[in-house]
């Protein structure tokens, strides 16, 4: 099977969308926060907590769904305490990212372990199904590869699309965009700064969550540690790469997703005279060129970063 | 009406009751996951300090942790204080690892008095390099470090299994995916019988002493700090900020090999991919609870170890979980965060008269 | 002009710390009136429309705005939403506009109801286009504000309180940014909207134009108002002694025949923010004793100029000559180095390290210098003594020269900053908006000590906003337009403002 057999095959396109399918919450997440001027780097700690609150919800009864909401809602509270450090208080965004990422990491391990102390190979769930659409799943190509995606990556795709609309046709969206270029534009005509930062960064960090929630519902059946695996740094590398737009962040994810699938099946086939690891480590090379390629980018924010004080002119 | 004003200038009290007052809470606060874990809490405290202060052995073994950690914790200040955000740390840590392993394991037959300041040399050099490269990415692309460093970490990681399962394996091994064995003469020398503390602590308290010499007192600190505080006046002033941002990331890559070196020929003897559980990661905490000043990186690294240490021996003792110690750690962090809140601002209490209206 | 009053401002008080910012101000505004608010930099003019409009909170006091039926209601305070429900709309000194939308997106923010779904844009277009005829200013309603004009930028700021029906406009330091043919007519549109029954306040330091635009001028000082007076029965000479309390006299200017040229600009291309604010192959020469005035509106290339001779930026083309050497390796070092003293115009991003100590900012552009460092390490006690002795020569007041810079105010660290340029006695000063920002015994200072550094032989390159600085203090004049410096022959405002706009004299 060369390269070309392999783009062409059905397995390969779907296995893209699904590794991609984390990616595109964690860029439309990052890409949330950021274009109303806060930078999460809380987001891999917030990956590991919806991946573990999720699956624990399910374990304990609460039904795939129910596993999302928690899910979301776990990310939601963790990016409401990094909204609340770095908005009204006004403080470092990179230090309380990191420290968000540390809290949620732990109090996710910790739970995890206290709750289930003696298990020597981790526990499973029933996770998402691929959904299988009558007639549409049976259309050549397409149907294997979209028709046979797990309702979570439905989701993706459809917060895509509402992203999108948000973003770019309601009032809302041009209130997070005035706010992440010049907060002082949103506060001489009426709004709150602080709102609209707050609730961007608490709605981003829960559709970041959903990227967690995904790898142990829908990806793989259990709670790993170590398995978010740099997936949030990944994303916002991609966030930059995709200019703060939700349709490149679809397309950025997608490619990346391509890209990881290509070497696991490349690993097979010229493993013997390429290591391995060439193929591990290209998905972050990639990433790290992707962001010098794009790095001073003309729709960058112009608040991002900077904290804005009421009452100070 | 309460109004928040910025205060004139934090006072010398504040700046070190900060960081202690943030660590004493984040201990208290361990007693909440202790009720979730149905542990008894005061017998917790207990065997927490048991386990760093109940023997010889014990202390010897907090100073062992901390002696990597007063290494990254270094390795994050100085940069911090630069503001070039320098989170790979972890990954430096290896390369400098990796490079005492090449060196160290037989590559040069050489007595000791030559060996190991080689090997200090080579581990520095290859944790400055694993920092030039984010540095000049940030420099000439602008291409943001604290992603490029982060993804770094993860390269080198892979990068380091290669090197263990390849050039760097160790033929005796047992097919096992570790290094050989540092040469005798290679190892740091222990600093007391029958304990793991080892010299790697003495040359990170004399880094700590030089570095926080450094800063204060030399042109080059100097510089690093102004641009810090404001690259765009240090530059309107002269100062080669490039430059100094550059000597920051290869001082601050250096430290964090620094810290690999240490751990492989201070304290392990050979090269596995667990060498490190987090150690550059930690440093970040370690530099923000020192408030970025080298002589407290020494008192973090030193509470931070007594931590992990006293939350292992516990969860030995009681079950618990020894991810205890790192939400006590992570919760430290924000503590010191909010609690420099407090340190700029203060609140002030003010009347409002409002004229009755006509 | 009528008797009806719409607003009333009773007893504001505002203090920042130990700075009182306003105190007991009381202040009335009648329909149909321009009312001029007077002062001096840091007279507490801004800060007291900033509590009409709800950006600070008052310490004490009251404001009463008339509604539809004339009643008096009391205006909630500390909210600007409140305010513009009551009618009153304000044009900041620094625009609240967001660069990465267009200007429609920019009125009709905060218009629309954020839980809305769906947008209408068109409604608004047309009720944007209807104000634009009624009140005579246009601006692109589809273009990224970042892409507009200073001038444009202006009028979309108006056109956003104008749309939210306002009948209370507060505008801050309107002329700033505007020729002088410019201000007129954006007087003239005012005029006819007050004659509609809008009642206008606006702030303004200048003399000339509060006479010429207004009804009433409310003067303050120090936070306080000391006085208010019909424009008809004032003049030049009264308002200015109660806005400072005294007579200031013109700073002397003694005639001096220039020296030799210590700058010279061949052909230098410099790459600015737009090609607009681009320098494109100009030449330019600064004598020894002369002060070169360049006169324009700000974003017309002033920027790229500031920024070859203060060596912040690369030209991309020509040659650069401090006194007789052409200047190879761009970067500040160099220029200072050649002898080049900067003062910039924005001092607290450019000009001082705010978080380090007053003492470390007076030897930060001299740390190679062996009174400042002896193998490479700082001399602390002679760094110390040092910033005594310049604190003193230079009148430096501020908490101590271990204190933190930015705890010094604005008038201090810009004496710090001039204290640093004349103590290396340069043969060059960049002299950026020395003043702004000032009050006016700062601002006579710095024109006493450029006056002097020109008496002693320094060259002085004077950029500058107001023209009143320039024509006073300049020897030659140039005036900058569009990346392009033309020389001026004339010293009449009028002619000079044809220039700034582009136009022939």
């Amino acid at each position: 099977m060369d390269i070309l057999q392999i783009l062409l095959s059905e397995s390969f396109w779907a296995a893209s969308l699904r590794i991609a399918t984390p990616l595109i919450f964690g860029v439309l997440g990052a890409l949330l926060c950021e274009k109303s001027g806060v930078l999460n780097l809380g987001i891999e700690g917030i990956f590991v907590a919806g991946a573990m609150s999720g699956w624990m919800a399910v374990w304990l009864g609460a039904g795939l769904w129910g596993g999302v909401l928690v899910a979301a809602a776990a990310g939601g509270f963790f990016g409401l305490i990094h909204a609340i450090l770095t908005v009204p208080l006004g403080l470092s965004q990179h230090v309380s990212g990191l420290g968000v990422t540390l809290f949620a990491t732990s109090v996710s391990y910790f739970s995890y372990r206290t709750a289930l102390p003696n298990v020597s190979s981790p526990p499973r769930i029933e996770p998402f199904r691929p959904l299988d659409i009558p007639v549409l799943s049976d259309l050549p190509f397409v149907g294997p590869v979209l028709f046979q995606q797990t309702a979570l990556t439905w989701l993706a795709l459809l917060m895509v699309v509402v992203v999108w609309y948000v973003m770019n046709r309601t009032a809302l969206g041009v209130a997070i965009k005035a706010v992440g270029d010049n907060p002082n534009s949103v506060d001489a005509q009426g709004l709150s700064v602080y709102g609209l930062r707050i609730g961007a960064v608490v709605a981003g960090s829960s559709l970041m969550a959903l990227g967690g929630a995904f790898l142990t519902m829908s990806a793989f059946d259990a709670f790993f540690f170590g398995m978010v695996n740099g997936r949030g740094w990944i994303s916002i590398a991609l966030v930059i790469f995709a200019s703060w737009r939700p349709g490149k962040a679809l397309l950025g994810a997608l490619l990346f997703g391509a890209f990881d699938a290509l070497q696991v099946r490349l690993q097979t086939e010229v493993g013997a005279l390429v290591p391995s690891q060439v193929f591990l480590a290209a998905p972050y090379v990639l990433s790290i060129i992707a962001l010098v390629i794009v790095a001073r980018s003309a729709d960058y924010p112009r608040a991002l970063l900077t904290p804005w004080f009421k009452g100070q002119r | 009406m309460i109004r928040v004003e910025p205060r004139t200038a934090p006072s010398r009290l504040m700046k070190i009751g900060v960081p202690i007052l943030s660590a004493v809470i984040a201990l208290a606060l361990a007693a909440i996951p202790l009720v979730f874990a149905g542990a008894a809490i005061g017998p917790a405290y207990v065997e927490m300090f048991k386990g760093v202060f109940g023997s010889k052995f014990a202390f010897s073994e907090m100073l062992t942790r901390a002696t990597p950690l007063i290494f990254t914790g270094l390795a994050a200040a100085l940069a911090f204080r630069a503001r070039l955000w320098n989170i790979g740390a972890e990954g430096q840590l290896y390369l400098g690892a990796m490079a005492a392993v090449a060196i160290g394991t037989g590559a040069v037959e050489a007595p000791a008095v030559i060996l190991l300041p080689l090997i200090i040399l080579f581990g520095c050099m290859a944790g400055a390099a694993g920092m030039a490269v984010p540095a000049v990415l940030k420099t000439r692309f602008g291409a943001d470090e604290v992603v490029t460093t982060l993804l770094l970490n993860f390269i080198i990681l892979i990068f380091l299994q290669y090197m263990l399962e390849g050039p760097l394996k160790d033929p005796m091994g047992l097919g096992w995916p570790q290094s050989s064995p540092i040469l005798d003469q290679g190892m740091l020398p222990p600093l007391m019988e029958r304990m793991r503390v080892h010299s790697g602590l003495i040359i990170a308290l004399v880094c700590a002493g030089v570095a926080q010499f450094m800063l204060a007192r030399s042109v080059w600190g100097f510089k690093l700090r102004a641009v810090g505080e404001n690259a765009f006046a240090a530059r309107h002033a002269g100062i080669r900020v490039n430059r100094t941002l550059l000597s920051a990331a290869l001082v601050s890559g250096a430290l964090a090999g620094m810290a690999g070196v240490s751990e492989v020929a201070g304290l392990k003897g050979y090269l596995t991919s667990d060498l490190s559980p987090g150690f550059g990661y930690t440093g970040i905490v370690v530099a923000m609870l020192a408030g970025l000043s080298p002589a407290g990186v020494v008192a973090a690294a030193v509470f931070i170890a007594s931590v992990f240490v006293g939350a292992d021996s516990m969860s030995r003792a009681m079950g618990v979980s020894s991810y205890l110690a790192d939400l006590v750690v992570s919760t430290s962090l924000l503590c010191v965060l909010i609690g420099g809140f407090f340190a700029r601002f203060r609140f002030v209490r003010v009347k409002v008269r409002q004229r009755a209206a006509s | 002009m009528t008797a009806e009053k719409v607003l009333a401002l009773k007893g504001l008080s505002k203090t920042f710390g130990p700075v009182v910012a306003n105190s007991d101000v009381n202040l009335d505004l009648h329909r149909g009136e321009v009312l001029a608010l007077l002062g001096e930099n840091g007279a507490g003019k801004t800060t007291l429309m900033n509590m009409l409009f709800g950006h600070y909170m008052p310490d004490a006091g009251s404001v009463e705005v008339a509604d539809q039926g004339g009643h008096f209601r009391p205006l909630q305070l500390g909210h600007p939403q409140a305010a513009i429900a009551a009618g009153i709309g304000m044009v900041h000194q620094h625009f609240t506009l967001a660069e990465n939308l267009n200007a429609l997106d920019n009125i009709m923010l905060g218009a629309e109801r954020l839980s809305r779904l769906r947008r209408d844009r068109r409604a608004a277009h047309a009720k944007v286009q209807k104000i634009m005829l009624s009140s005579g200013l246009s601006a692109p309603l589809d273009v990224p504000v970042g892409r507009l004009t200073v001038g444009e930028r202006q009028r979309v700021e108006i056109l956003k309180a104008l749309y939210r029906d306002v009948d209370i406009l507060v505008l801050d330091e309107p002329t700033a940014v505007l020729t002088p043919q410019e201000a007129d007519t954006l007087f003239e549109n005012i005029g006819a909207m007050t004659r509609d029954g809008l009642s206008v306040i606006f702030i303004s330091h200048k003399l000339r134009e509060v006479l010429a635009f207004s009804h009433r001028i409310a003067v303050l000082r120090h936070g306080v108002k000391v006085g208010e007076i019909a424009s008809k029965d004032a003049d030049e000479r009264m308002i200015a002694r109660m806005m400072v309390g005294a007579d200031t006299p013109e700073p002397d200017r003694p005639v001096l025949a220039p020296g030799a040229p210590v700058l010279r600009l061949e052909k230098v291309s410099v790459p600015g923010r737009s090609r607009r604010d681009s320098l494109l192959r100009v030449d330019l020469t600064v004598h020894r004793h002369e002060i070169l005035g360049i006169a324009g509106i700000s974003g017309n290339g002033q920027g790229a100029l500031a920024g070859v001779i203060s060596g912040m930026v690369r030209p991309t083309g020509g040659r650069v000559f401090i006194g007789d050497a052409k200047i190879a390796n761009h970067h500040p070092s160099t220029m200072i180095d050649a002898g080049v003293g900067r003062i910039p115009e924005d001092r607290h991003r450019d000009g001082i390290v705010g978080a380090m100590s007053v003492a470390e900012n007076m030897v930060i552009e001299r740390l190679g210098d062996p009174e400042v460092q002896s193998r490479g390490l700082l001399r602390r006690e002679a760094i110390q003594s040092h910033a005594e002795a310049l604190s003193t020569g230079h009148d430096v007041r501020g908490p101590g020269t271990q204190a933190p810079a930015r705890l010094l105010s604005g008038g201090n660290i810009q004496k710090l900053i001039l204290a640093r340029v004349f103590e290396r006695q340069p043969r060059l000063i960049l002299a950026n908006q020395p003043t702004r920002g000032l009050d006016m015994g700062a601002a006579a200072e710095v024109a006493r000590r450029l006056l002097a550094a020109r008496s002693r032989g320094a060259g002085v390159l004077l950029i500058s906003e107001d023209l009143d600085e320039i024509l006073s203090l300049s020897d030659r004049i140039l005036v900058i337009h569009d990346g392009e410096l033309t020389e001026a022959d004339t010293r009449d405002r009028e002619a000079l403002g044809l220039l700034m706009a582009g136009e022939d004299a």
